[in-house]
């Protein structure tokens, strides 16, 4: 099994969609039960991989390499390390649970549950891919459902949301193939190999190319500011799983990449780089609060606090230390769970009251005392309070800004400005809070039912992990620690050799 | 090899000329109204044709009719393409709605003169053979154009296309004059020779290959050669439309390959993968702008269109801007690119023109109105045009896609020179997919549940299938399209 584990956990939801596909159009309840069933296989595969990844090394494991088009000498290879390995357990994770908040999903069932299946395949696939054209194939099938889980799914701006969604990431995976050929016809042999790819000295010159052009590719996913625009018109028009797909493993795609081959592939640029990465990462931290506290729609506020917290991650890995580094990906993690609730919570109440503005709301405290305190976790998890994971990673963040060895002044300076965005993230949190849930009941929610078992089931598990990862991070940070300090060493030497 | 003993190689070709005649007769016997039968008269021509090619296929090259004609590998993968795209053309007209009550006879009879003039212009080695073949394609071409005789738009369609054909085929033959007068011979590659050897005066040889691109580039319906292309493609009978896009165009690009790889290159300095050209003339570069402006102008024309019909007319003025990029870089890999997209494009193409024949035939509009909510209507067509239109993007994982990352691969391999070209085509890419998303929105997004429509005859829900299944299947397993193409090329190129 487990030299088979990774493709089976990327095809499987390939093989649920087929048998969806054959299923009678009428028989809804039997295509959720299969998309459900597929989705746990996947996650109970996802823990054994969690139960037996190797923490102390830095080589891919459970490695799976073919050749595929031999004259391209493009390969079927995959493989996960401490840096994917988090990634496809919170892809794992969150699909199974996406497929219970879609429950209720109505409007072409069939086609519903395939197109999010065939989703998830590709999402897994990005993460578990080492060849570099693999990995495209994948970036991209992922567009596909994508584009049609917002745009015949979504709300009523769901067209210009689905086709904005469409086009901004279409024309950064254009400029990551052009980077990605640049870098396969400058080896010699030529190869598609990202390990191989990491071996090559590349002259610095090209190295800016090919880094600008792949960073702008990750950074419209991730988004990083000014590439942003398109995330807060497809998280409001997405449906509440979708909304949770895009934010909680989308997201994490962009950051991934530049990880995965930006810093790894191109070390020079990367030390070229790292003091705008930074800033980068602080603008998103601040502007992502700021926007997020003058938002009165509960989808767009989770929006923009989402730019926010993968700012955190920007600063974490561009400070190239190893607190910086395991924050970054530590948060990633996080922010999949943290922000997954957040939505599936937003789309509990949606679901009820069919507005989200904050103002519409009031003391509904009193009537969802269940519901209030569920989001109460999840607010006070994405505010970053201690004792949730959210505050783990962000500290380590920020502790990792503060300590950087290279351009130490302005990463000091950078940092200090980061913690204001904490405040910040509080106190659109709390406000938001306040608005819909404390003070006078509004008469016109008096009515609205408690949260159900369904719902409950999907945020709770979500709730345990955070809370337990708040306070005994190790069992992730343990995973991605070995494959943390050898990028940073990768950085580093490649650098070194450069200058030699 | 004198014309004798070249007729036994030039058995496709024979096959074809007797399938014409055939239809011909059999037409005269046939009563008013039943002319439709032709179609199986000229299927099976066609299929015998295909069965010929692959008899008599071989990877040597031969020089047919003293020098007349080639029968190499490059030839023979065009002829391929251009048997299966007559053949499906024919059939499904013989449903379409459009075609109801017309003259089947001659429009087989000219479907199968212009397939035989695709055939010379694949393997001419002579200037006149190419004209010939070229001549015998336009004409046909022109007639086919206003088949249906009491609409307005397909009469204005043939006169707009015997004006800018009659024009540009001029210009292109006064071309060929000036290239007969520097070199004395009309052998193409007798005039790459002495081309080469740099006796001709610049000034004169950048006229006369100004004057022949304007004849290909109007095939080929490249800026500034293409004002033609969107009306004819709008008024012409969709079936023709179809064929028109695929057929003629890569007959064009056949030419086009042969002649500028060995008129316009310098013969002096081969190496083995990359070869130069002649010395008085930088036409790569003038390529590289008009592959450039090309594909910029028809997306950004395409973004406007609310007929599909005329829309994918603007796409395929867009997409030879696209396999034009394979020729600035000169190399193998460039040509081996050009092939490969242009058998991708046969597929989409096609494709997705058939499935507008089928929606107006069912609807009765080409208007993107009419595509709302299709996939209730027509859950198979939608999800095949779904393919067609993301292949046409270049989204993988569709046969479009390898298509496009060839091409973009031969520009990157051939140096930083290209790169500012392999950028404008990949930011073309992200223009389009706003245009063919416009078409999938009103299939997928648009317009309300609905009960499915049954489809008025099955054969090109069939036709349909048979072309999308390989659309996406070779975005997956590209190989043996690929191994083809490759062999293809390797006599042609001669290295």
């Amino acid at each position: 099994m487990q030299n088979y584990l990774l493709s089976a956990l990327t095809f499987i939801p390939v093989f649920g969609m087929l048998v969806i596909l054959l299923i009678p159009r009428d028989k809804s309840h039997v295509v959720k039960v299969i998309a459900a069933v597929t989705t746990g296989l996947q996650l109970w595969l996802a823990i054994q991989l969690f139960l037996v990844f190797d923490r102390t090394t830095t080589a891919m494991q459970f490695t799976e390499h073919y050749s595929w088009i031999p004259a391209f000498n493009i390969e079927y290879f995959m493989g996960v390390d401490g840096l994917s390995a988090p990634m496809v357990l919170l892809t794992a994770l969150l699909s199974f649970i996406c497929i219970f908040a879609s429950w209720n999903i109505n409007k072409s069932v069939k086609a519903y549950f395939a197109l999010f299946l065939l989703l998830d395949a590709g999402m897994m696939g990005v993460f578990v891919s080492i060849d570099f054209f693999l990995f495209y194939i994948f970036w991209e099938v992922m567009l596909l459902p994508m584009y049609f889980l917002i745009g015949i799914w979504g709300g009523p701006r769901r067209e210009y949301a689905s086709i904005k969604f469409f086009l901004y990431t279409l024309f950064g995976s254009v400029l990551i193939l052009l980077a990605m050929l640049a870098l396969y016809f400058y080896n010699d042999p030529h190869t598609f190999n990202m390990l191989e790819l990491m071996q090559t000295t590349y002259d610095f010159e090209f190295q800016k190319w090919v880094f600008l052009a792949l960073f702008i590719g990750f950074a419209i996913k991730v988004p990083i500011f000014p590439f942003h625009t398109w995330l807060p018109d497809a998280h409001v028009e997405a449906p509440t799983a979708v909304s949770v797909i895009l934010a909680g493993v989308l997201l994490k795609m962009g950051v991934y990449g530049i990880l995965r081959l930006n810093f790894s592939i191109l070390p020079d640029a990367t030390l070229w780089f790292v003091v705008p990465l930074a800033v980068l990462g602080v603008i998103n931290i601040i502007y992502g609060a700021l926007c997020a506290l003058a938002q009165t729609d509960l989808k767009r506020l989770i929006a923009y606090s989402s730019i926010s917290h993968m700012g955190f991650s920007l600063l974490g890995m561009a400070a190239l230390t190893s607190a910086g580094m395991n924050g970054a990906v530590f948060q990633m993690f996080n922010h999949g769970t943290i922000t997954a609730m957040l939505f599936l919570l937003v789309g509990v109440l949606y679901d009820r009251a069919h507005i989200r503005d904050v103002n519409g709301f009031g003391g509904l405290a009193v009537r969802m005392p269940l519901y209030g305190g569920m989001v109460a976790i999840a607010f006070f998890a994405g505010l970053g309070l201690p004792g949730f994971s959210g505050f783990i990673s962000e500290t380590l963040s920020l502790i990792g800004g503060f300590g950087s060895a290279h351009s130490s002044t302005t990463f000091r300076w950078l940092t200090g400005i980061a913690v204001i965005g904490i405040v910040l993230n509080a106190a659109y949190f709390l406000w938001a809070y306040q608005r819909i849930f404390l003070g006078k009941l509004n008469e016109k929610w008096a009515s609205l039912p408690e949260i159900t078992g369904r719902e409950l089931f999907t945020v709770v598990p979500l709730a345990v992990i955070v809370i337990i990862l708040g306070f005994y991070p190790m069992p992730i940070l343990g995973m991605m620690s070995e494959t943390m300090n050898g990028i940073i060493e990768m950085v580093q030497n490649g650098a070194a050799t450069a200058i030699q | 090899m004198d014309n004798i003993s070249s007729l036994s190689y030039f058995l496709p070709e024979i096959t074809l000329v007797v399938t014409i005649l055939v239809v011909i007769v059999y037409d005269l016997f046939l009563k008013k109204g039943e002319s439709v039968y032709t179609v199986y008269v000229t299927a099976a021509g066609l299929v015998l044709t295909l069965l010929t090619l692959f008899s008599s296929y071989s990877d040597v090259q031969r020089s047919l009719f003293s020098g007349m004609v080639a029968q190499d590998p490059f030839s023979f993968f065009f002829k391929f393409l251009f048997v299966l795209a007559a053949f499906f053309t024919v059939v499904i007209s013989s449903t379409s709605s459009e075609m109801k009550n017309r003259l089947h006879g001659e429009f087989n009879t000219l479907i199968l003169a212009i397939t035989l003039g695709m055939f010379f212009m694949a393997s001419a080695k002579n200037l006149l053979m190419a004209y010939i073949g070229f001549e015998l394609v336009s004409i046909a071409s022109y007639v086919v154009a206003g088949f249906l005789k009491e609409s307005r738009r397909s009469s204005e369609a043939a006169l707009k296309y015997v004006i800018y054909g009659g024009v540009s085929s001029g210009i292109m033959l006064y071309g060929f004059s000036l290239l007969y007068g520097l070199t004395g011979t009309l052998d193409i590659s007798e005039i790459g020779r002495l081309l080469s050897e740099g006796n001709a005066g610049g000034l004169t040889v950048l006229v006369a290959f100004l004057m022949v691109l304007a004849g290909f580039g109007y095939k080929i319906a490249s800026v500034p050669f293409h004002f033609w292309s969107p009306d004819v493609y709008e008024g012409a009978p969709t079936a023709f439309t179809a064929f028109l896009s695929v057929g003629p165009k890569a007959a064009g690009f056949a030419l086009l390959i042969r002649f500028f790889n060995t008129a316009f290159v310098s013969q002096g300095s081969v190496a083995l993968s990359e070869w130069l050209p002649i010395e008085q003339l930088d036409w790569p570069n003038i390529m590289m702008w008009i592959s450039a402006i090309t594909m910029t102008f028809g997306n950004l024309i395409a973004l406007k269109q609310d007929n599909v019909k005329r829309m994918l007319a603007y796409s395929s003025i867009a997409h030879a801007g696209y396999v034009l990029m394979g020729i600035v870089v000169l190399t193998q890999d460039g040509l081996f690119a050009m092939m490969f997209y242009l058998s991708a494009y046969y597929l989409m193409n096609l494709g997705a023109f058939f499935v507008v024949l089928n929606i107006s035939d069912r609807f009765g509009s080409e208007e993107i109105d009419s595509y709302n909510g299709l996939v209730f209507k027509a859950p198979f067509i939608a999800i095949c045009m779904g393919i067609f239109l993301f292949s046409l993007a270049g989204i993988p994982p569709t046969v479009g896609f390898i298509g496009k990352f060839y091409l973009f691969a031969a520009l990157i391999q051939s140096g930083p020179g290209y790169y500012s070209l392999a950028i404008i085509g990949a930011l073309n890419s992200v223009v389009s997919l706003y245009y063919y998303a416009r078409v999938l929105r009103a299939m997928f997004v648009r317009g309300e549940a609905a009960e499915a429509s049954p489809p008025i005859s099955k054969t090109p829900i069939i036709i349909i299938g048979v072309l999308a299944f390989p659309a996406l299947f070779l975005g997956l397993y590209w190989a043996p399209l690929a191994g083809f193409a490759q062999a293809s090329l390797k006599i042609l190129t001669g290295h």
